[in-house]
């Protein structure tokens, strides 16, 4: 039997919606990809990034990070990590995806993004190309591909978010927070299409804040999205869990270690394993 | 005279192009051979002869260049409308597949417009339907004119049309279609020695979602409700929907920070009384916390940013936290104001 095979550039399963890359592995193992995004800076999601891929790792997942932040990467610093061969190695085609993939304390694993990442404000249709390449192949060597998107909605964190069948969304209940992470939902629901939408709300002060606050988007985006759609846009924000605000954060960041190594019984950390068993239950083992 | 199978399957550009938009193509085992004359081509060439395509085999023609030839004119006719010699709904489906697919990748911005003929019913009412299918045809070779060789121009069905434009880039769309709109309106159409009609049409468009996995019924959609707006606000015009035009306008954001601000006094007023108020849920989600809380030990970080900050704005806006009916009441003041502006 000759099978010819006429497909477009890369074959992959059309629509199915956001997230391609479910499915596309046609029957063999395929892992998750997610992605991890904020809106605003400095909302503590690369941190959430790294300590989630611990905590599920911990719960037996292949896990790897993939410093999708290609401006401004920092998750080498979170990690305390310099490996010799990056993402922007791979990219450039000094190295091959193999060699990038590097072991991370907290018994997952991950790829830096390097520093000639800077110059990718945009992508170009081979960029674009490879990045899509390299995240397949990774979720058929991972159970579980976390992408750490950059701050902003830059068309470059919008193609990083299109590669991923699940989006968390990290916020603080700070309002400048809050309105980002409404934007960057917006243009998700608007532009991909997307029906859900995970929050995780970082450095909550009480018990029920994340809760509240969940409500409060949703409430509003039933009202200014969905309504404005004539209902066509319809959007269900998830509740994955808060991160009470914590001392122990601040000194293992500072520390440049990962918090569910250091303090794993900690308030965050133990929040953090809460939303990793959450992930496991509703999107892994789905 | 015998021929191999794979050698048929040198397919012509337009019939590639749409097996490119379906998914994988087998082909049976290079061993299978045909026999021409055990072939039932009848009908084939009928309905070929019919299209005005030479279906009778040509002085010289080796059977396999033959039978290559016709599944070649089948395939083309498969894909054009036979009235106007445009690409038909069919083959309109496949390229909207394969461009979200390139797109997707490329970054480039692909425009679909989606052209309506206005009050065509009035032509075929008044001069009947051959009349009717006249005005299609200069319908159709006008827009083939107003385009680019890669452009695609297709009979949607009825009096309604579609152009696949390829890399036009954002502030082109609207140049482009304005063309369509005014050449179209200049347009004179002669029915018969004496009498000439004009009309006019109304022009849909949008561009491509540039994500892996958009849906091209979405993409589609979303130019037949801008279709919908141009007929709406009077016809004969076009409406596009703009790329990257979310923005959460001051409304939006007024409720994000007063709601939240409340939820934030509520929340602060008696902390005890929440957590017997939280669902089960919730409470398995807080134990991290919970223990320090039941002990009456004070919260984990005592200064609480985020309430400030809030009422901070809170402020701004002049409406007073404490009191829920004046705040409800300007949210949903501000709520009405944004649904008129929205609609």
């Amino acid at each position: 039997m000759t099978d010819l095979v006429i497909s477009a550039p890369a074959p992959l399963a059309l629509n199915t919606g956001p997230g391609a890359l479910v499915g596309a592995g046609g029957g063999g193992a395929q892992g998750k990809v997610l992605a991890v995004t904020s809106g605003k800076g400095g909302v503590g999601k690369t941190f959430f990034s790294a300590n989630l891929a611990a905590a599920l790792a911990k719960r037996g997942q292949r896990v790897l990070v993939l410093d999708a932040d290609l401006g401004l990467a920092n998750l080498d610093v979170v990690l305390n990590l310099y490996p010799k061969v990056t993402l922007h190695d791979v990219f450039s085609g000094k190295a091959r995806l193999e060699d990038a993939i590097t072991p991370a304390p907290g018994g997952f694993s991950a790829i830096l993004a390097g520093s000639g990442m800077v110059e990718y404000s945009r992508l170009n249709a081979d960029m674009r190309d490879e990045f899509f390449r390299i995240v397949t192949r990774l979720a058929q060597q991972f159970d579980v591909v976390l992408l750490d998107t950059g701050a902003g909605i830059s068309d470059v964190v919008l193609f990083t978010i299109s590669l991923a069948s699940q989006v968390l969304v990290v916020a603080t209940p700070e309002p400048t927070s809050l309105t980002d992470a409404y934007a960057t939902i917006k243009v998700l629901v608007t532009q991909q299409g997307r029906k859900e939408i995970r929050l995780v709300v970082n450095q909550t002060a009480r018990v029920g804040d994340g809760r509240a606050i969940t409500t409060q988007l949703q409430q509003v985006l039933d009202r200014f999205v969905v309504k404005a759609s004539g209902g066509k846009q319809a959007i269900k924000l998830v509740h994955m869990g808060d991160i009470p605000a914590d001392p122990a954060v601040r000194q293992a960041v500072m520390r440049r270690q990962l918090l569910m190594q250091t303090l794993p019984g900690c308030h965050a950390s133990l929040a953090v394993a809460q939303i990793a068993g959450k992930i496991e239950e509703t999107i892994l083992r789905v | 005279m015998r021929i191999h199978l794979l050698d048929l399957f040198q397919l012509s550009p337009s019939a590639l192009a749409y097996l490119r938009g379906l998914k994988t193509v087998t082909l049976p085992q290079p061993s299978a051979q045909v026999h021409l004359q055990a072939l039932q081509l009848g009908d084939a060439c009928a309905l070929l002869s019919h299209a005005g395509a030479a279906a009778v085999p040509l002085a010289g023609e080796s059977d396999t260049a033959y039978l290559q030839r016709v599944i070649d004119l089948l395939c083309d006719l498969s894909l054009k409308d036979p009235l106007t010699g445009l690409a038909n709904r069919r083959h309109f489906l496949a390229i909207v597949e394969r461009e979200l697919s390139i797109l997707a990748r490329s970054g480039e911005s692909t425009l679909l417009l989606m052209l309506d003929i206005d009050h065509f019913k009035n032509v075929n009412d008044t001069y009947g339907h051959p009349v009717g299918d006249q005005v299609l045809q200069a319908v159709a070779s006008c827009l083939k004119s107003c385009v680019r060789p890669k452009d695609t121009v297709v009979r949607y069905g009825g009096e309604e049309f579609a152009v696949v434009l390829p890399d036009c880039h954002v502030t082109f769309g609207m140049v482009v279609a304005e063309r369509m709109r005014e050449m179209i309106q200049a347009m004179s159409i002669k029915i018969s020695p004496s009498v000439q009609i004009n009309i006019t049409m109304s022009i849909g468009g949008a561009y491509a979602p540039q994500t892996i996995g958009s849906s091209s019924s979405a993409w589609i959609e979303l130019s037949d409700k801008e279709l919908y707006r141009a007929k709406t606000s009077g016809r004969n015009r076009v409406c596009i929907v703009q790329p990257f035009m979310v923005e959460v306008s001051p409304e939006e954001k007024s409720q994000l920070f007063v709601d939240f601000s409340q939820n934030d006094s509520r929340f602060g007023n008696s902390l005890f009384g929440d957590m017997l108020d939280e669902p089960a849920a919730e409470m398995a989600n807080h134990s991290a916390v919970a223990p320090s809380l039941l002990a009456g030990e004070p919260a984990p970080l005592p200064s609480q940013p985020a309430p400030e900050k809030a009422a901070e704005k809170t402020t701004e806006q002049a409406a007073d936290p404490t009191s829920d009916p004046i705040v409800d009441h300007a949210v949903e003041h501000a709520a009405a104001n944004a649904q008129v502006s929205l609609g």
